[in-house]
């Protein structure tokens, strides 16, 4: 499998009054024409590390790694206007609420046409009908309509589509995807889902798809990493979560309430220090 | 045994006489005393209306509602809120910003004209598992599971017998959802409280009570037993794929 | 007790105070850090504790009695022997008059400061939370407040009430009030909607105690920055009413009635006007600065760090 993204021992690092807070701890993965999953809870660094691959980390936080490379350039030494053509054109981001990354006093027609000519010169009628086909592939029913309404006329699951339709039209490499369903409700999550991992698929797309939510990473990934404050306790197959080893893995499996086995308590995870101090595991396929 | 709440026709409504909108239809249901009872469906379902007109937040309502056989009107007294509590959402909305848990906990003891606040404070702390080095901090200083057992403290302070829980556990990591659950379970069984819970989630509605009810579009399409949920005997359709799509996550 | 081995740097510091009094104390000094970590607040503070400074100790400060005329000696230039910034058509000594007029000028700001914002923290709090009829009485009556131009609303109340610095700072109040009770309300309506107010509903609160223990909290920090970045309007403006000779009466030392008389000799003898004209500069930037600083420090909504 081709490799199209490493990233190697990237550290993300906020300077506070008590001293500098380590919030990603030296990881290291790759990301090849699949569907990687990470997992963690809040805190754990997980949207960080997303971020931090698009260097969209905000002062005064600090980004530090061995390199983050793309087709094996490094993205650390480009400069932020390099950077501002590679989001978009090769890395696209999909964020969790739909309602904060759509400009409400924009049409979403416009937003879209804008996404797609910022990248591909393009003329308007072209792009307008590139943007029409766009929706249609997210399935959205009625696209003409939709491309003329603004984002506070669309639901929550609408909204999500028309940005992946957004970060998908200029064609990128990869996608990050930052909790893109944790707004919607659950018959929705599995609409967006589907067409995500089919636009994924058509076009060969990598795919890293940060989430809390195990059993929504284990049924929708290829390979899962989990995060623990700051670093990666464990990598495994997404099909084989389930026999995962690590205790924090299965601490955080055996807490989730099951639907068909009653038990009077949830099993409590208990944590050990012991996780936090020991290396970071390799995430590399 | 006797019921704890009792909700006939009820309708609520949201908006002023133009654009005026229902977001709960001749909703029916009751609640046995000591019970756990489940409100499920969708965001929109009118789930948690229903529990902001029962509280007094929704004032627009039509019906019948009566707790603990005492038939509500539009105006809601102390009494009231010493019998009937609500445990928020968003544990970092439901706190005061500036307020430090001592503040939260002293101002509702206060209110219900409690005398010694200080020993009901330490042992509401210990209740929800928080114990007395949390009574100075800011709600800043606590993480989101703290948080939420200081807002159970605060619901726990009039010594009330029903519960009202709107999604308790759904802005919180599955670890802490997991402690959160069983404080609230251990919590119904020390001081035989009756809940009424709000979720999207019916992995937790499952886990935590014996009778749910479906909402879908403001309407109760179904009430129904845990059990026979698990069994799959449902008679409607709409809670078929509701179990349907929380099973399968990716369609 | 463990607190005692501590230096106090780490009492005040930690996340996790033993006691009401170590919380709030830690909250305060928290807020004094990121104050003291910006230079323009910090610059802003000090210019106005050399105010504070030698309005309270202004006897000691003072060269001369800012009354006593000498009309011998009469507008020397500044740098003159014994009058460091000069003396004025009647031979008083301007430095002392500049330092006894930094009590007139506290004194104005105070009182502003006790009428304005909280009149309009009042009427826009209450006004928010109440809705319906009373925020409709109570807002048009602001708006009629906001149509009056500033300056001619105060000449209109001086006029009529007579000149005086009571009467001047009634009048600044009078129409310094309605941008507060503007924002407290819009604040107050957002407020009015969160879960820790319904939490408090919750528990049979009246609106009284809703209003001043849980809104006032929150919509006074944002208050005290207006009001600091408000001060230096309302000294131009107690100085402009002085100037026009409906504030400060003759001798009193206030700035804006010494720029007033420094005018008739602008220009052979530009000192007497231009230096209590830079006090009030060098003090309503010092406000603006620290309003500046504080607006950060207090902002609620970045309660987090």
């Amino acid at each position: 499998m081709s490799t199209l993204l490493d990233v190697d021992n990237l550290w993300v690092k906020f300077p506070t009054r008590n001293g500098i807070f380590d919030a990603v701890r030296g990881v290291s993965f790759s990301l090849g024409r699949e569907r990687l999953g990470i997992v963690g809870e809040s805190g754990s660094g997980k949207s960080l590390t997303g971020r931090a691959i698009l260097r969209l980390i905000r002062n005064p936080g600090i980004v530090e790694a061995g390199h983050i490379s793309l087709h094996g350039e490094n993205l650390l030494d480009k400069s932020e206007k390099d950077m501002r053509a590679i989001r978009g054109e090769k890395i696209s981001m999909v964020m969790q609420d739909p309602k904060f990354s759509l400009n409400p006093v924009m049409t979403v027609g416009d937003q879209i046409i804008e996404a797609y000519r910022l990248h591909a010169k393009a003329s308007k009628s072209e792009a307008y009908k590139k943007s029409v086909e766009m929706l249609e592939a997210v399935a959205i029913r009625d696209p003409k309509r939709v491309m003329k309404a603004y984002p506070h006329e669309m639901s929550g699951g609408m909204g999500q589509r028309i940005m992946i339709a957004m970060m998908l039209i200029p064609n990128p490499e990869i996608l990050i995807a930052d909790e893109p369903t944790s707004a919607l409700d659950v018959s929705v999550q599995g609409q967006v889902l589907s067409i995500m991992d089919k636009l994924v698929k058509d076009r060969g797309m990598g795919l890293l798809f940060i989430s809390h939510d195990l059993n929504l990473v284990s049924q929708f990934c290829d390979r899962v990493l989990i995060m623990y404050s700051g670093r990666i306790v464990e990598v495994c197959d997404a099909d084989k979560l389930h026999e995962a080893q690590h205790p924090y893995t299965k601490g955080l499996l055996g807490s989730l309430p099951k639907f068909d086995e009653p038990s009077d308590r949830l099993q409590v995870l208990t944590r050990d220090p012991a996780w936090r101090d020991a290396p970071s595991v390799e995430g590399r396929a | 045994m006797s019921t704890a709440i009792s909700i006939e026709k009820l309708s609520v409504y949201f908006g002023e006489h133009h654009d005026l909108f229902q977001a709960v239809k001749n909703a029916s249901l009751s609640v046995e005393q000591g019970a756990s009872f489940g409100l499920v469906g969708e965001s929109g379902s009118g789930k948690s209306t229903i529990l902001k007109a029962i509280t007094g937040l929704a004032p627009q309502w039509d019906g019948h509602m009566a707790i603990e056989g005492a038939d509500l009107t539009h105006k809601r007294d102390r009494a009231f809120y010493k019998t009937v509590q609500m445990v928020f959402q968003d544990p970092y909305a439901s706190l005061h910003p500036r307020h430090s848990v001592d503040q939260v906990l002293t101002e509702t003891l206060h209110l219900h004209g409690f005398d010694d606040i200080n020993n009901r404070i330490n042992k509401l702390l210990l209740d929800v598992g928080l114990g007395p080095a949390f009574r100075f901090r800011y709600p800043h200083q606590l993480s989101g599971g703290q948080r939420q057992r200081v807002a159970i403290a605060r619901a726990l302070a009039p010594e009330p017998d029903i519960l009202l829980l709107d999604e308790p556990t759904s802005a919180l990591d599955v670890s802490v959802q997991a402690e959160i659950l069983n404080l609230l379970s251990d919590l119904r069984s020390e001081h035989g409280l009756t809940y009424l819970m709000v979720s999207h989630d019916l992995a937790v509605v499952a886990h935590m009570c014996e009778r749910v009810a479906v909402m879908q579009n403001g309407e109760i399409v179904e009430i129904i037993d845990v059990a026979d949920m698990r069994a799959g005997k449902t008679t409607q359709d709409y809670t078929a794929t509701l179990l349907h799509a929380s099973a399968n996550r990716v369609a | 007790m463990s607190s005692q081995s501590l230096t106090l740097r780490q009492w005040l510091l930690t996340d996790t105070p033993t006691s009401r009094r170590q919380a709030r104390f830690a909250a305060l000094y928290k807020g004094w850090l990121s104050l003291r970590s910006n230079h323009m607040a910090m610059i802003g503070l000090a210019i106005l504790v050399v105010l504070v400074g030698s309005a309270v100790f202004a006897p000691l400060l003072a060269p001369h009695d800012p009354f006593v005329q000498n009309l011998a000696n009469r507008l020397q230039p500044l740098g003159t022997e014994g009058h460091i910034l000069g003396t004025d058509s009647l031979g008083r000594d301007i430095l002392s008059r500049m330092i006894y007029g930094s009590r007139i000028t506290l004194y104005i700001v105070a009182l502003v400061a006790m009428i304005a914002p909280v009149a309009g923290l009042l009427v826009g709090t209450v006004s928010g939370y109440a809705g319906g009829w009373t925020d409709i009485v109570l807002m048009r009556i602001t708006d009629i407040f906001l149509a009056f131009p500033r300056l001619v609303l105060a000449l209109a109340f001086v006029a009529a009430l007579g000149a005086g610095i009571e009467n001047a700072v009634l009048a600044i109040s009078l129409t310094a009030w309605p941008p507060y009770a503007r924002m407290a309300r819009a604040e107050t309506l957002t407020i009015r909607s969160s879960d820790y107010i319904s939490a408090i509903r919750l528990q049979g609160a009246g609106p009284m105690r809703i209003i001043t223990k849980h809104i006032w909290p929150l919509c006074i920090s944002s208050l005290i920055v207006r009001v600091t970045l408000d001060m230096a309007g309302i000294i131009l403006a107690a100085a402009g009413l002085g100037f026009l000779g409906l504030g400060a009466q003759p001798p009193s030392p206030e700035w804006g009635a010494m720029i007033s008389e420094g005018r008739r000799f602008i220009l052979d003898h530009w000192w007497i006007a231009t230096m209590p004209g830079l006090a009030i500069f060098a003090v309503s930037l010092a406000f603006n600065l620290l309003g500046d600083g504080l607006r950060d420090v207090l902002d609620p909504k970045d309660s987090a760090s």
